[in-house]
């Protein structure tokens, strides 16, 4: 009985993935395979311009984010919002790019002011929930959608460049900018961030006592509270503050790493993918440089086939959505076996 | 009190969409499933209609109801039937719709021109010439009138007829409603049918009765609103309605702020139903949810 649901829900995924594969023919003004294929192959790893230009930058954010939601979802925080959570770290990684000169520290203190607006942002939705009952995943989204006209106020209004033309701020400082690592190529410091903030939410979850509890409370939350005497509000709210501070420092990294200046549409999406990035980890930290890097090739990958073959690169986002499923369908036991912790019903 | 009137009448066409697919999340959280991914039914929805309205209206209609139903049926065979996480699927159903809507689009940009102008309004003589309301009441387009007309019935249905008594069973205990040999399974797999085909006629009106046109995410954000009409209507279909309405007028004010010239940032006024859901679920949102809402049935 169960093994014919799963090889029946194996097929139906199947099925998508070949519908999706399918409609990317049909899609392509040449409808030749060969040539899309060769598109994805250029704009993700083909060349060494696209892999230390392209494909390693973007996986620098997805991996930052992914970490953060791989301890948020062990907690039983569904955080979605990490978009708005990257944009208002953004915001102020800016803000204190933007001012006066403070030396060799002034990235330091960028970065950190961008994991504080992420973090004080996704506080805005932990306390929501704690105090309220309000669901995290409402909560966050809509948290996303007012950091998103709040940007697009902001660099059209007071922190629009001097010359008032283009919706975005001025360039940050350049003792505020993160260096870049290869003479020729986009590739910046914020990669071994993003390593050390994987190892660092490994070791977290694994060797800590707070890490502990953020697993006992996914895995039960009323078995952590009777015999764990766990606080269980405090621990979802750390882990829901925890995921924001890593988006908002990824905002911070973007800022202070790649476009140096502050514009609306700063993140393509990475809160979104980051979902998709940490439960191909399995809600491992130790594995999401992979998975970032993976799902950084395959949206690099069709950026390139939207420029060579004329496929719109949104299809990214279904293929990510696509990933999701599968992994649910194939994938870990423990995953499964989250369920929405009680306190999270509405 | 001229400008009131425009007002009134926006709120309430405003309002339609968010009523259509809030009614549709009540009666799928009644049976105990969050639909997470309603945001996703709205888009394709919206698309489906797009596409296929632009000579007769109802084969719009008609497309959109399928666009959302086939969304929910997604839900159900990732999270009734195979038990997944539901707000995980959900999540990653909205992802799947708003990139497979997202990307037809582009791709297709010659239809883009199919749908030049919006459904005309249904106009109720004499009714519609009343002072203040009557156009807002009175003359609006037929899914309007439909939105809130089925709010009455979904109550009846749901507290008047075996089946929906049946159907909130399910989301008050899957033990109970199993001993009373009701399939749980198949109670929450209609449930999640019906709401996501309300969610695609919800993205239908969008697109045949207010904007005209499609637009990539132009859901923005109202399958989670609608999520949280329902939690602050207690998922009652009063509460529901009344909290729909007050959700249309945050929205419509953007059009009269545009409309009206007031000196008020567009990017701030645009805010205003996001910051408005979030308030309200922290002054309201503690209502008694259905006991099963979220959790997964056990395996017999």
């Amino acid at each position: 009985m169960t093994v014919s649901r799963w090889g029946l829900l194996g097929v139906a995924v199947l099925a998508l993935l070949s519908v999706l594969f399918a409609a990317l023919w049909w899609l392509s003004p040449t409808h030749d395979a060969s040539t899309v294929v060769a598109a994805f192959w250029h704009g993700s790893l083909g060349t060494t311009s696209a892999f230390f230009s392209g494909t390693l930058v973007r996986a620098i954010p997805l991996a930052l984010l992914g970490a953060g939601l791989c301890v948020a979802f062990r907690a039983g925080v569904f955080n979605i919002g990490g978009e708005g959570q990257l944009m208002i770290g953004a915001v102020a990684a800016t803000f204190v790019g933007l001012g006066h000169s403070l030396g060799p520290l002034h990235v330091v203190i960028a970065l950190v002011a961008g994991a504080a607006g992420g973090a004080a942002w996704a506080a805005i939705a932990a306390e929501l929930r704690r105090r309220f009952g309000v669901l995290e995943v409402i909560s966050t989204i809509m948290l996303n959608f007012i950091a998103a006209s709040l940007v697009a106020y902001l660099v059209r209004g007071p922190l629009q460049e001097p010359t008032g033309v283009y919706p975005q701020t001025e360039l940050v400082e350049v003792p505020a900018r993160l260096v870049r690592l290869l003479p020729d190529f986009r590739l910046h410091a914020g990669i071994f961030i993003a390593v050390i903030v994987c190892a660092a939410a490994w070791w977290f979850l694994r060797e800590t006592a707070a890490g502990f509890r953020v697993r006992a409370v996914g895995a039960s939350p009323s078995a952590a509270a009777i015999i764990g005497r766990v606080d269980v509000p405090r621990v979802t709210f750390g882990a829901l503050v925890a995921s924001g501070a890593l988006a908002g420092l990824a905002g911070g990294v973007e800022v202070t790493g790649v476009t140096y200046a502050l514009y609306e549409n700063i993140s393509p999406g990475y809160g979104f993918s980051a979902i998709a990035v940490a439960i191909l980890a399995g809600l491992r930290p130790a594995f999401v440089p992979l998975s970032a890097l993976l799902f950084a090739t395959l949206e690099t990958g069709a950026l390139g086939m939207q420029r060579d073959a004329g496929i719109p690169s949104v299809v990214a986002s279904a293929l990510e959505a696509v990933v999701i499923l599968a992994t649910l369908v194939i994938g870990a036991g423990f995953l499964r076996r989250t369920a929405l912790p009680a306190s999270t019903a509405p | 009190m001229s400008d009131f009137a425009p007002l009134l009448e926006a709120a309430v066409r405003t309002a339609a969409p968010l009523l259509l697919a809030a009614i549709g999340e009540s009666v799928s959280e009644r049976a105990g499933v969050l639909n997470i991914g309603l945001e996703g039914c709205i888009i394709a929805g919206a698309y489906a209609a797009f596409v296929a309205g632009g000579t007769i209206p109802l084969a719009g209609y008609g497309a959109a109801v399928a666009a959302g139903a086939a969304v929910g049926l997604l839900l159900v065979a990732f999270s009734v039937w195979r038990r997944l996480d539901q707000i995980i699927v959900g999540t990653a159903l909205t992802m799947l719709a708003l990139g497979i809507t997202g990307t037809l689009f582009r791709a297709r940009g010659d239809i883009a021109a199919a749908i030049g102008s919006t459904e005309p309004a249904v106009v109720i003589p004499l009714l519609s010439s009343l002072p203040l309301v009557g156009r807002a009441l009175f003359a609006q387009p037929v899914t309007t009138y439909l939105a809130f007309a089925l709010a009455p019935a979904v109550w009846w249905w749901l507290h008047r007829t075996h089946a929906g008594l049946a159907l909130r069973a399910v989301g008050d205990s899957h033990e109970a409603a199993t001993a009373a040999g009701i399939r749980v399974g198949l109670v929450q797999a209609g449930a999640v049918v019906f709401g996501s085909a309300l969610g695609g006629l919800a993205g239908g009106t969008l697109v045949l009765a207010q904007a005209g046109s499609f637009a990539e995410s132009m859901s923005a954000g109202r399958g989670f609103i609608a999520i949280a009409i329902v939690a602050l209507g207690r998922w009652r279909m009063t509460g529901v309605a009344l909290a729909s309405l007050a959700f249309g007028t945050a929205m419509a004010l953007q059009y009269v702020v545009q409309a009206l010239g007031w000196r008020v940032r567009y990017e701030l006024v645009l805010m205003i139903p996001y910051l408005a859901t979030l308030a309200a679920l922290g002054v309201f949102g503690r209502g008694t949810a259905p006991a099963m809402l979220g959790r997964r049935r056990e395996t017999s």
